[in-house]
């Protein structure tokens, strides 16, 4: 008896498709998706008192500590705009964009164990990493725009443009951007560890060369720093989010669509590099 | 004719031995150079079988070398070898834990791995919420779990424990939770990895019994394990590995009558083994014979009397007085048989000679016609000097006359007959 080729529904072999992401497969696996955003936010806290205030503490820390330091001690411009408002916003944005980057790039390393025991597609770690830290965004930007109320009915000058309806596409390119790069950054590091070392002080520094603790308007127009933060993706989007929803900052479709670009072009570049590593990761990690 | 599930195809797998680090850019680049010119890949080539014990010249090994063979739907069928056969890699080529270096594998149907039981529970979680989490991750969708989560937590017997974090869990629970949830997982084709060597008898006998419900629903379950009397019970078909190669594809009980020799050098000599001195202790083993007691040959039968001829080497070569005590299992199929020993007697000896011969005199050998292995134990002044499990392989050779109305199978009447007289 000899069963023709097309009747299997698997078949393993050495080599796959250059670019096969296997999203069917991961269509079939939401639940799993679901499940895995499920534990990371359930676990997160347990056993803790402040639970998921712990959401809202972190950014407000950061942001208080921005307030003393960047704005009274170091006096850097604000655009005009409230301090605590202004670094807040960029906190959120930096850290919603940080966090996926440095948890997605340590896919294969923090779940070896799992992916050593049993096969599902492995890109639905990732894709939860995202989606879990895309919730708490959501709560710390609800947070923000409680912020935003009280400045308002404080009588500060800030002001929601047309621009904020451009919300949901600046998650996007900030989420495609992350999970690009951090699944680009993971497939590097199932063999060579060095790029696992590179990352918490690389994505600190790269912080600092986005627009997080200063306005873009800071630098001069054509100078060489200017372009050096522009050349950052990361600096339209916060820049963008700051027009929207404080009436100041640096809006340009241009600026927003190299940063799309580029965002298309690091999930597409870490969807083939991942997609060469995940088979035979377990031999190397 | 039966329809094949599993087709495994030339299935090869290297691995790179030592450290992954210095070096790797360095074949990597190398690999790339070869591939750009479309040359083959020059570390597939160089690489020597993977036999553990000797050192190769290669820092490549095969894993798994050309292995093909065919599952049918409904098999049980095991795979068993000695540690670093390949059966592990095997196992993971087959889960997609790990993807292949050559050949092909193709699957009909669903198919579910168990390389470990409660993969990816997570200490914080409750039994309940793991349950959900280790289901998806074998591919069930919520409604599926929700529909067998009372059947799960009864199976696993944790009911009580079920809200509780399964960091609370005694290990015992957590595996009994996680077998649950993969017993109910019914896929067409299931890869189960010795997960049955946990638990408690009692939990294991269910194990085993849901493992012949699944292959009695005409699924199709593969099954590795070095418990060669779970692999019997449960399987009828397998391939037996040595070095990543399959060296017999057969019935069970022919894999692991072949495994259970498998552990018996091949230069041993039927019915005698020598051994090599040791040079540690004064009083050594040189050979043993067993022959038969009329006739001095070394063919046995059911039913003869028969010599059992142990040769001591005595180093001293002055008379010594010493306790000497020896001891004979005779086992068939790793199981235990009868004993022939000294220690029954409690008899004292003293050495005189450079060789000493110790004789053991069996009137009526009640072995039924077959092949025994058998561990000898030697001992000194109560402290062992050699312990050498299947020193040697024992056969009992079939007697024509006395056996003439029966076929006298070990496994239908037992190894063993004791001597009976009838008054018909």
């Amino acid at each position: 008896m000899e069963t023709s080729n097309s009747s299997w529904d698997l078949i393993i072999k050495p080599q796959s498709k250059w670019f096969d992401l296997h999203l069917r497969e991961l269509w079939k696996y939401r639940d799993l998706v679901y499940l895995f955003v499920k534990r990371d936010f359930v676990t997160l806290y347990k056993q803790t008192i402040l639970g998921p205030a712990w959401l809202i503490i972190n950014p407000l820390i950061a942001t208080l500590m921005y307030t003393v330091v960047f704005g009274n001690i170091a006096g850097l411009s604000t655009d005009g705009l409230p301090q605590m408002l202004f670094y807040m916003a960029g906190t959120i944005t930096w850290e919603y964009f940080s966090q996926c980057l440095l948890n997605t790039s340590a896919t294969f390393q923090a779940n070896a164990n799992i992916f050593g025991k049993v096969y599902f597609p492995r890109l639905a770690i990732p894709f939860s990493i995202t989606l879990s830290q895309l919730l708490k965004f959501a709560l710390q930007f609800l947070f923000f725009m409680a912020f935003w109320l009280y400045f308002s009915l404080n009588n500060a000058e800030i002001s929601i443009t047309w621009a904020a309806s451009l919300f949901p596409l600046l998650v996007l390119i900030m989420a495609i951007q992350a999970l690009g790069l951090g699944i680009l950054i993971s497939a590097l590091t199932t063999k060579y560890r060095d790029v696992q070392n590179l990352m918490t002080f690389g994505v600190r520094m790269a912080m600092y060369a986005t627009t997080v603790v200063y306005p873009l308007s800071s630098m001069l127009e054509g100078s060489t720093k200017r372009l050096f933060i522009l050349a950052n993706p990361m600096t339209p989007v916060i820049e963008t989010f700051r027009f929207g929803f404080l009436g100041t900052g640096t809006f340009s479709w241009i600026h927003l669509s190299y940063s799309a670009a580029s965002g298309l072009i690091l999930i597409i570049l870490g969807a083939i590099v991942f997609n060469r590593v995940e088979k035979n990761f377990m031999d190397t990690v | 004719m039966a329809k094949t599930v599993i087709q495994v195809e030339n299935l090869s797998k290297q691995y790179r031995l030592g450290l992954v680090g210095t070096g790797t850019l360095q074949h990597d680049l190398n690999r790339w150079w070869h591939k750009i010119r479309g040359l083959e890949d020059p570390y597939l080539k160089v690489t020597d079988s993977n036999d553990r014990s000797k050192s190769g010249s290669s820092e490549y090994v095969w894993a798994l070398r050309d292995i093909s063979f065919k599952v049918n739907e409904g098999e049980v069928y095991g795979i068993i070898g000695k540690n670093g056969a390949g059966k592990s890699t095997l196992l993971k080529l087959l889960s997609r834990v790990t993807g292949p270096s050559t050949g092909k594998i193709s699957i009909k149907g669903r198919i579910s791995s168990l390389l470990e039981v409660g993969t990816a529970f997570h200490p914080e979680l409750t039994g309940r919420e793991n349950v959900y989490l280790n289901g998806a991750i074998h591919g069930m969708d919520r409604r599926e779990v929700s529909q067998k989560l009372d059947e799960i937590i009864n199976f696993s017997g944790c009911e009580r424990y079920i809200d509780t974090p399964v960091k609370r869990y005694s290990s015992g629970m957590t595996v009994r939770l996680g077998f649950a949830v993969a017993a109910h997982l019914e896929p067409d084709i299931l890869v189960i990895d010795e997960v049955l060597a946990v638990g408690d008898a009692e939990f294991q006998k269910k194990c085993i019994g849901k493992m012949k419900d699944v292959a009695g629903h005409g699924r199709t379950v593969l099954f590795v394990s070095h418990n060669m009397a779970s692999v019997k019970s449960l399987c009828n078909r397998g391939i037996l590995m040595q070095n990543g190669r399959i060296t017999h594809e057969n019935e069970i009980s022919e894999i692991v009558s072949h495994y259970l020799s498998l552990n018996i050098s091949d230069n041993i000599s039927i019915n005698q083994a020598s051994f090599d001195p040791l040079h540690k202790y004064p009083i050594e083993l040189k050979q043993i014979l067993v022959y038969n007691t009329l006739n001095k040959s070394p063919a046995i039968k059911t039913g003869d009397p028969v010599t059992v001829s142990i040769d001591l080497y005595n180093t001293l070569g002055t008379e010594a007085s010493t306790s000497i005590d020896i001891t004979l299992i005779i086992k068939h199929e790793d199981i235990p048989v009868t004993t022939l020993s000294t220690r029954f007697v409690d008899s004292l000896s003293s050495v005189n000679s450079l060789t000493h011969r110790i004789q053991c005199q069996v009137s009526n050998l009640g072995l039924l016609p077959g092949e025994y292995t058998v561990f000898v134990w030697l001992g000194v002044n109560g402290e062992t000097v050699n312990r050498v499990e299947s020193a040697m392989k024992l056969v009992v050779e079939r007697d024509q006359t006395s056996w003439a109305r029966i076929q006298p199978s070990i496994s239908k009447y037992g190894p063993h007959v004791i001597d009976q007289q009838w008054q018909l």
